[in-house]
């Protein structure tokens, strides 16, 4: 027990260091705080124990109020607007206090456990800041893409964010697909070459190591990991008693899970900072004018192309608000869009018809011997995709010219389109591949019933000829074994077929339409005819929808992939490594900024939800063939079976009784009927409180508009003797008349005349150092002279003129 | 060059931690580019301030229009002259910071176009900010008629209590609504 000494506030918060009083052991703080509070406080007594019985329960809870009131004002002091040193000082004074009364505050037998409480929540806050900034640090590609930022703005690096975000995204997939399947099937089950499905066939073999095969993903590659023919249908295998096929079936249920979770979260924390997406039209000009700017820009050049594009977007919205009485042929125009659309329909179902045809055509070749064809030939289905992909786009654009509309406009219909060819060739595409597998599981139908009877047959001999009913198993080595065509398999190659020629056509593109390009145009330039740099063909810029679009439609050829080939997350996140570093060199070597920069706004979350919409419809063919086709009858996890599904059921009723009941009633129709109706009430509440709030707001909005009208007219209806003073009011709305400054020194006063009652008066004088912080926004002014090179651009009229009214 | 005088103390770290939006590795490469820009002789000099001009020397803010407001706005010299101090460098970074909230950059935003600095955005303040947005060549600038309908169009949408100027809160509410102001108004070193 500490005697009783005056302890000041300052007394182990000396300077700056307040934290490092924490050393000092909490019971000796405790007591001597203990102390402190006493000997300023109550009445003296000779006794700790007395003195807390003094603290009576109201003081202790009003204590306790304000040590939180404290803790709270340090948590949200870097949220107020005041200068650094202010806010050290209040939270010197905030961390003090609460330093202080914390340890008076736990009392008796509690006070231990208060302490470790305190101490622990202490500890907690400083873990939970440094593992922020570990995880911040954790980040890949800051300083490129801020490169990227500041030479492009914001838009294209939006572009490189996204790739970023996949990358996570697909990283996370990759950890799941591996983890729990991958790596549990090399260690545990058995290892290549053991039974007839890990095998690559006789008639294979002697090409199985070529190089042409093994870029086809055929031979070695189609019988390893990669592959769904590759898993073995053990229920469980290895020392853990692993359930492979299970968790096959699991994980590729659970990507979709988790990246439905990821997408709808992103979403919503896009839509939460973006305001509601209510009332776009409604402050065009203002936005125009106060977020136009973008202050990540750090490139002369790029400013320049900024301040030109809002020029532009200034005078088109001026114009454009001008221009509702524009005489135009309507007739004509509507004629010309209809066309333009029909156009456009008809491209769309002639590249849907080219790639049916292209498919068809490639199963017939598959028919053929493999060595007959030309690589074209081969690979003729990926590289009509890819090209449909490049050529459409741009005659989109074309066509679109006839339409005639505002650019913004246009651009949202551009995407629009470009987003209907990609869907529509990857489900041209599906429809082709699902009626290949329906013809797979014919041809299986006949193996299987030849396998059977081949198997029949060779008991029945073995049977008769050695006369014994225990009949060893046919000693036939796995790559001689009849073999079905595992149209899963096939499928799955089909898809890392497609990725892989996409990446090499992205790639390929940015090399020859980008780098050549610029190339050409930098070197040609000195012995040209006209300025390639300034005319035809210039440097290339960034195509931010396009590829944003290439990158949401390759997850979905993912998302649609993985089920049958495990190894194509792993691919995809190769595929996006490299894709970050080579464009991101890619777009600071030959790109230059936009000329004309349209923020589509909203814009990121537009992208979330096109990734969302692709997240559903890859999610369609994988549950259709889990749920209608049956698996191939000697590969994969599920061979076997009927239904690919069949693995769970086995396994909830192989479980407890009363499991197996739940999943029963869970699954009956009379409760998920109910449960689908409840949700579709949740929802309709939800749009109706919605609106309600909407609503709500423009109400609040026309009060406060009919409360500044009611003042206004109070006020004029006063009877103002000085009416020389309300004329000129009138004539200057947004200025009262102040008396001039008498010196440089004195602030001027400015108020709106509609302000309640206060007239005409000079303001606090308050510096601007030390603002006040209850009134933030009647700070007057520092002296008005500074120098004129202040002003960023010179006024036509007198700086200091303007300040006093016009 | 990295003398004991010129690191930051490991409190002044904690607590510029607790009182801004930065990071730490954020705050120390604040402190090193700052100490950069420090002439030789300042470096030991306990609040150094580094004048006006030798910020805007920075890349982040040389080709913004809004430079010198910038400065002005967050410089706590007596002088007004735009310098800076460490601190103020800090809160600068701090209120253009990715983590900053809606509140802190739209209070700035308003006293960085509030040129004249009387609380309220006029029509002065106003015309001052499109001659700054739009560059300073003259086939740039919007004509007199051009910048008048501006200015009228933007006191109709924003002004809503119709005294022909825009203050904090109306400021406010219409900047809450855009969905790209938080993500264009940011500085990163």
């Amino acid at each position: 027990r500490r005697g009783r000494r005056k302890t000041t506030k300052t007394q182990d918060n000396k300077g700056r260091g307040k934290k490092s009083g924490r050393a000092v052991s909490k019971k000796e703080k405790e007591e001597r705080h203990l102390c402190t509070f006493f000997s300023s406080g109550s009445s003296s007594s000779s006794s700790a124990d007395s003195d807390e019985e003094s603290l009576s329960e109201g003081e202790i809870a009003a204590l306790k109020e304000q040590v939180e009131e404290k803790k709270k004002l340090i948590a949200t002091l870097r949220n107020k607007p005041w200068r650094m040193k202010k806010r050290l000082l209040l939270l010197k004074e905030a961390q003090d206090f609460v330093e202080k009364f914390e340890g008076a505050l736990g009392k008796g037998k509690g006070r231990r456990l208060y302490a470790f409480k305190v101490m622990m929540t202490k500890k907690l806050i400083k873990f939970n800041r440094d593992f922020e900034n570990f995880k911040t640090a954790c980040i890949p590609w800051e300083r490129k893409i801020k490169e990227v930022e500041s030479h492009f703005g914001s838009s294209v690096a939006s572009y490189f964010l996204f790739l970023r975000w996949m990358y996570g995204l697909n990283l996370v997939l990759f950890g799941f697909m591996f983890g729990l399947v991958v790596i549990p099937e090399v260690l545990m089950g058995l290892p290549y070459g053991s039974i007839p499905r890990k095998t690559v066939p006789r008639d294979e073999e002697d090409s199985a190591m070529d190089f042409s095969v093994l870029l086809d993903f055929g031979g070695y590659c189609k019988y390893s990991v990669l592959f769904y023919g590759f898993y073995n249908n053990d229920r469980s295998i290895g020392v853990l008693q692993f359930k492979l096929p299970l968790s096959y079936l699991l994980t590729s249920v659970g990507i979709f899970g988790y990246s439905l979770l990821v997408v709808i979260r992103t979403m919503a924390r896009n839509a939460n900072e973006g305001g509601d997406g209510g009332d776009e039209g409604e402050f065009i000009f203002s936005w125009k004018m106060f977020t136009s700017w973008d202050y990540l820009i750090g490139n002369p050049e790029t400013a320049d192309n900024k301040y030109a594009s809002i020029t532009t977007s200034f005078k088109e919205s001026i114009v454009d608000e001008q221009e509702n009485q524009k005489d135009e042929n309507i007739h004509l125009r509507r004629f010309l869009r209809v066309f333009a659309n029909f156009l456009i329909l008809c491209s769309l179902g002639g590249s849907g018809y080219l790639i049916y045809f292209v498919v068809k055509r490639s199963q017939d070749f598959a028919k053929m011997d493999p060595k007959t064809l030309t690589w074209f030939e081969n690979n003729e289905v990926e590289f009509v995709m890819s090209l449909l992909g490049l050529v459409c786009p741009p005659l989109f654009e074309t066509i679109a010219e006839l339409e005639d509309y505002h650019p913004r406009i246009a651009l949202k219909w551009q995407l629009g389109r470009i987003f209907a060819l990609f869907l529509g060739n990857l489900y041209t595409f599906l429809f082709a591949l699902f009626d290949e597998v329906n013809g797979k599981l014919e041809t299986e139908k006949s193996i299987k019933n030849a396998t059977e009877w081949a198997l029949h047959e060779y008991y029945a001999n073995y049977s008769s000829f050695y006369n014994t009913t225990n009949v060893p198993p046919p000693n036939v080595a796995p790559a001689d074994v009849i073999r079905g065509p595992c149209w899963e398999t096939a499928v799955g190659r089909e898809f890392v077929k497609l990725t892989v020629s996409d990446v090499q056509v992205t790639f390929l593109t940015i090399l020859v339409g980008d780098f050549l390009r610029a190339f050409i145009v930098r070197f040609l330039n000195y012995c040209w005819c006209w300025d390639l740099e300034a005319g035809f063909p210039s440097y290339g810029e960034f195509d931010i929808s396009g590829n944003v679009l290439g990158l949401v439609f390759n997850q979905g050829m993912i998302w649609m992939g993985a089920f049958y080939a495990p190894g194509l997350v792993g691919i995809n996140v190769l595929r996006l490594l490299t894709s970050m570093y080579y464009q991101s060199w890619a777009v600071m070597a030959c790109n230059v900024p936009h000329e004309r920069v349209f923020k589509a706004s909203r814009s990121n979350n537009f992208y979330m939800g096109m990734l969302l919409l692709v997240l559903f419809l890859s999610l369609l063919p994988v549950v259709y063939s889990m749920m209608t086709l049956s698996p191939s009858f000697d590969c994969g996890p599920f061979s076997g079976q009927e239904k690919m599904y069949d693995v769970v059921i086995d396994t909830i009723q192989a479980m407890p009784a009363f499991i197996g009941n739940i999943f029963t009633y869970v699954s009956n129709p009379g409760l998920i009927m109910p449960a689908i109706l409840l949700m579709i009430l949740a929802i309709y509440y939800l749009n109706t409180v919605s609106k309600a709030y909407q609503q709500a707001n423009t109400d609040l909005k026309k009060k406060m508009q009919m409360a500044r009208d009611d003042e206004k007219n109070r006020r004029n209806n006063q009877d103002s003797t000085n009416q020389v003073m309300k004329d000129l009011e009138d004539l200057l709305p947004n200025k009262s008349l102040a008396p001039p400054p008498v010196a440089e020194e004195k602030p001027l006063g400015t108020t709106k005349p509609g302000t309640a009652g206060k007239g005409v008066e000079v303001q606090k004088e308050e510096s601007l150092s030390a603002p006040n912080p209850r009134r933030p926004v009647t700070r007057a002014p520092g002296p008005r002279g500074g120098p004129p090179g202040n002003m960023r651009s010179p006024q036509p009229e007198a700086g200091r003129g303007r300040g006093q009214g016009r | 060059m990295g003398t004991t005088a010129s690191q930051l103390p490991k409190d002044s770290l904690s607590e510029y931690q607790e009182l801004t939006f930065l990071t730490k590795q954020e705050i120390l490469l604040a402190h090193r580019r700052f100490t950069e820009l420090l002439g030789r002789d300042e470096r030991n000099h306990p609040n150094p301030r580094v004048p006006m001009q030798v910020i805007l020397t920075l890349p982040e803010l040389k080709s913004n229009p809004f430079k010198t407001r910038i400065c002005q706005v967050f410089s706590t010299s007596e002088d007004k002259d735009g310098s800076l101090t460490f601190e103020d460098f800090l809160d600068l970074l701090s209120a253009f910071s990715d983590s900053a909230t809606l509140e802190i950059k739209s209070h700035y935003a308003f006293r960085i176009f509030d040129f004249d600095d009387d609380g309220t955005l006029d029509h002065s303040d106003l015309e001052k900010l499109v001659n700054c947005l739009t560059g300073e060549t003259e086939d740039t600038r919007l004509t007199s008629e051009e910048m008048r309908q501006l200015i009228n169009n933007i006191l109709d949408e924003s002004d809503i209590d119709k005294d022909g100027t825009v203050n904090l809160s109306e400021f406010q509410h219409v900047i809450s609504r855009s969905p790209d102001f938080v993500s264009s108004f940011k500085i990163v070193l």
